[in-house]
């Protein structure tokens, strides 16, 4: 049993060792990442708090926590910057603080930062913005990127903290965060946009002149479907937002190679199902092809034996032999329970392994699937004796009896 | 009207069922499914039970993402094509996730037919995409020909479908309209459209148009549009359904999301719990398992008997706690949706994934269930 992880399977790739990494304080950001619902915010919040514990100061941003989890990490106030959370143990010399990201005031944080103070009201209230800042999809991961960037600088000017850990957004794709924020550049910077600010540019209607009659053809079926105003508002939009946009391309480029930095990692969160999987296996593709390092796999959820040396085949048979005497019905259905989860492990191990022959030099390690939500500290830190234990120290001869 | 009926012809001792359930059947028969084949014992006992959601043709389907509103949006449009019906799937999020569902290749921006339903009755399928459907707006009531394509070509339809606030919403939920009030020879073309649509945390305010246009147009032919949508939504012939599955946070949502569609003014319909796990150990059991109390020897001893390791008991009985400890917090979230006081159906968990064979037995369910 020793070669096993904390589901009593032998382990399915290298191991990732997460307690060497948050250990090694050259790692400076950790990002989490995969598709929706595998994990991605409690992982994050696992992991800072296990680094904490382990005497790192760590700031954890997490994006859309459960309500009770961040209600006991001391999330109840939105507003937008990091508290400290309660209840960590401190004597390692470490801290946690946390954040949760709102988006739509991150957005207009930057605008006021970028625009003069009357500029940036006439965006503000402009309602294509109150659109384009509340649901545009890609706002949110553009948006986590830039406070991961003012996080980083603030480290760095304060040194108030040493390590970053990010939650990503739960888009349906993993790729999203690194796709989104180059999508809103070209998005704003399409050629309609260059063609509502001609008239601006050019001064009242000089742009009639200088664009053919298709346009005017445009804007007549704009202006007859929408109203005149929204056109206006548009212009007025586009116009204003030209001003920043500058300034936003340079913050989402620079924050992208941050991403590149040494110091940062990756983790791709999965569950064993076919979907989550074949995210993490584009993520990790992705990631070698944009130079950015990957920590490794977190094979969060899976389900653990404790009689691994009854196989479900053996189970279910004798399971029918007790049922066909009529004693001993109690063994019987916990035979079959067995059988059933044998089987569901099976499944689950034969998904992973398909990652696994893909990417043979990612490390891994599995995540028990507890039997209801993680919801407070101690339920994170019952998570990260699980992700750690790939570390030497945590993992214990009997750890694993103290698993649920 | 039609379940009075109904009782009316059984205590007869008549079988027309199709008359009173099924008025599609006689509409348009397919094949040999007409009236006459409608007499297998399924078709008797749905027919039976009747449909909870008699009278309504638009079924919205939402819930948190990857708990299967995709799958059950597919399984109640199967459902309700049964017996010789057409039933009308359509998606809004530009996933795809309808073709990959029935296994075929992308669904272009036209109805296509992706399933017959086992009792006769077929499947249509639409991908929204809502630039084509703001091309074909355009069209519609502005022969826009040339400069609908020259919008198209500078990016306007990508702009105004993304950010002008809500217009992508009127034009996703506007074909969603149109497809279920269309009419030929004065005859719906769909007994009834299913919308695989948005989570529950964006439904209210995706289908509450009417406040959505509201910053964009005040009048003119939007506004008219979001108005005729508003009636279809807020009428009782639209049903909003919600997935969810036995866990925290889905069921949180939930509670969240009827309550917002109420206060929205909009018919909240049934609940579906999907991926429902069944448990051979009685309720007794289940609580002295979490509990750690049952009898190991007595577990050893049956180990015994079959000539396997009496030592493996403990293992046996760590992995019933596992297992009992979440069906108690099953228990838990079955109570909390309880307390909503919707009709509910039950879903269970399809080992090995979903296939089409498996959206059948889950259609069979709904139908089962009443949702269809
Ligand atoms: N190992 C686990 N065992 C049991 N529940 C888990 C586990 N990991 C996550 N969860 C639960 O799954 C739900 C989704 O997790 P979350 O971290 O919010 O996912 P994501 O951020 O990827 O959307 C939460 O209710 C969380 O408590
Ligand atoms: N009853 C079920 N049993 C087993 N798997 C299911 C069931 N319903 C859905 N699934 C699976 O769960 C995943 C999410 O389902 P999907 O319908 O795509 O959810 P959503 O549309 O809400 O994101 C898919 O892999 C699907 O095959
Ligand atoms: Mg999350
Ligand atoms: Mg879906």
């Amino acid at each position: 049993m020793s070669a096993a992880g904390p589901s009593g399977h032998p382990p399915l790739g290298p191991t990732l060792d997460l307690g060497g990494l948050i250990g090694d304080r050259r790692i400076r950001t950790v990002v989490c990442c995969g598709a929706g619902g595998v994990g991605k915010t409690t992982t994050a919040a696992a992991l800072a708090l296990h680094a904490a514990e382990r005497g790192r100061n760590v700031v954890v941003l997490t994006i859309d926590p459960a309500r009770r989890l961040a209600q006991s990490m001391g999330l109840t106030e939105l507003d937008n910057t990091p508290r400290r959370v309660p209840g960590v143990d401190q004597r390692a010399g470490g801290s946690l603080d946390a954040m949760m990201l709102d988006m739509k005031r991150t957005f207009d944080e930057i605008v006021l930062a970028h625009a003069d103070e009357a500029r940036a009201q006439a965006i503000l209230d402009n309602p294509f913005y109150q659109s384009l800042s509340s649901s545009f999809a890609g706002t949110q991961e553009y948006m986590a990127m830039e406070k991961l960037g003012q996080l980083r600088a603030q480290a760095d000017r304060t040194g108030q903290w040493d390590l970053i850990v990010v939650d990503t957004p739960p888009s349906r794709s993993a790729l999203d965060f690194l796709d989104a924020p180059k999508r809103l550049g070209s998005f704003l910077d399409g050629r309609l946009i260059k063609i509502l600010l001609a008239p601006a540019k050019a001064g009242g209607r000089a742009y009639l002149r200088v664009l053919n009659t298709g346009f005017s053809m445009v804007t007549g079926a704009l202006t007859r479907v929408l109203g005149a105003q929204v056109l206006k508002d548009v212009q007025t939009f586009v116009a204003a937002f030209d001003t920043l946009f500058g300034g936003f391309r340079e913050r989402a480029e620079s924050t992208y190679r941050l991403l590149k930095a040494p110091g940062t990692s990756f983790l791709v969160v999965a569950i064993p199902e076919r979907d989550a999987l074949r995210e993490a296996s584009y993520f990790t593709e992705r990631l070698a092809e944009e130079g950015m390092p990957l920590g490794g796999l977190v094979l969060n959820r899976v389900h653990a034996t404790d009689a691994p040396e009854i196989s479900p085949e053996r189970a279910l048979a004798a399971a029918e032999q007790l049922e066909a005497t009529g004693a001993h019905r109690l063994t019987a259905e916990l035979l079959r329970l067995h059988a059933d989860r044998e089987r569901l492990i099976a499944r689950e191990r034969h998904l992973a392994e398909r990652f696994t022959a893909a990417h043979p030099k990612v490390g891994v390690v599995e995540v028990v699937a507890r039997p209801g939500d993680v919801h407070d500290l101690d339920g994170l830190r019952d998570l990260a004796r699980d992700l750690a234990w790939g570390s030497a120290s945590d993992n214990a001869p009997g750890a694993a009896d103290t698993r649920r | 009207m039609s379940r009075i009926c109904f009782v009316a012809c059984t205590s007869s001792g008549t079988v027309a069922y199709s008359q009173v359930v099924m008025p599609g059947a006689y509409r348009r028969p397919i094949g040999a499914t007409g009236p006459a084949a409608i007499t297998t014992l399924r078709q008797v006992t749905r027919a039976m039970r009747g449909s909870d959601w008699e009278g309504v043709r638009l079924h919205v389907v939402t819930g948190k993402g990857g708990t299967g509103k995709t799958t059950v949006a597919a399984a109640l449009a199967i459902a309700l094509a049964n017996g010789g019906r057409r039933t009308l799937l359509v998606e809004v999020e530009g996933r795809q996730g309808i073709a990959g569902l029935f296994d075929s290749p992308p669904l272009p921006y036209q109805e296509r037919r992706v399933a017959l339903a086992p009792d006769g009755g077929e499947v249509m399928a639409l991908a929204i995409d809502p630039e084509a459907a703001l091309l074909e707006y355009l069209e519609l009531f502005y022969r826009a020909g040339r400069a609908g394509k020259m919008l198209d070509r500078i990016g306007a339809i990508d702009f105004a479908t993304t950010i002008a606030p809500g217009l992508r919403d009127v034009l996703l939920t506007g074909k969603a309209y149109e497809a279920t009030n269309r009419r030929q020879a004065g005859v719906p073309v769909y007994d009834a459209v299913v919308m695989d649509a948005p989570p529950t945390g964006r439904i209210t305010r995706f289908l509450n148009v009417n406040s959505e246009v509201a910053g964009l147009a005040r009048v003119g032919p939007i506004r008219n549009q979001a108005d005729a949508i508003m009636r279809l939504i807020g009428s009782p012939q639209t049903a909003v359904h919600l997935v969810t599955v036995l866990e925290e946070m889905p069921v949180q949502e939930t509670t969240d999301g009827v309550a917002q569609l109420e206060a929205a003014g909009l018919q909240v319909g049934g609940i579906v719990v999907n991926m429902v796990r069944t448990s051979p150990l009685r309720a007794r059991e289940i609580d002295a398992a979490a509990r750690g109390g049952l009898d190991v020897e007595q577990v050893a001893a049956g180990l015994t008997a079959v000539g396997l390791p009496e030592g493996s008991a403990r293992g046996l009985l760590a992995e019933a706690r596992r297992h009992a400890l979440r069906v108690q917090l099953e228990r838990a979230e079955r109570r909390s949706l309880a307390g909503l006081a919707r009709p509910t159906y039950e879903l269970p968990l399809v080992h090995g994934g979903i296939d089409l064979g498996a959206l059948y037995e889950l259609s069979a369910r709904l139908t089962a269930g009443g949702a269809a």
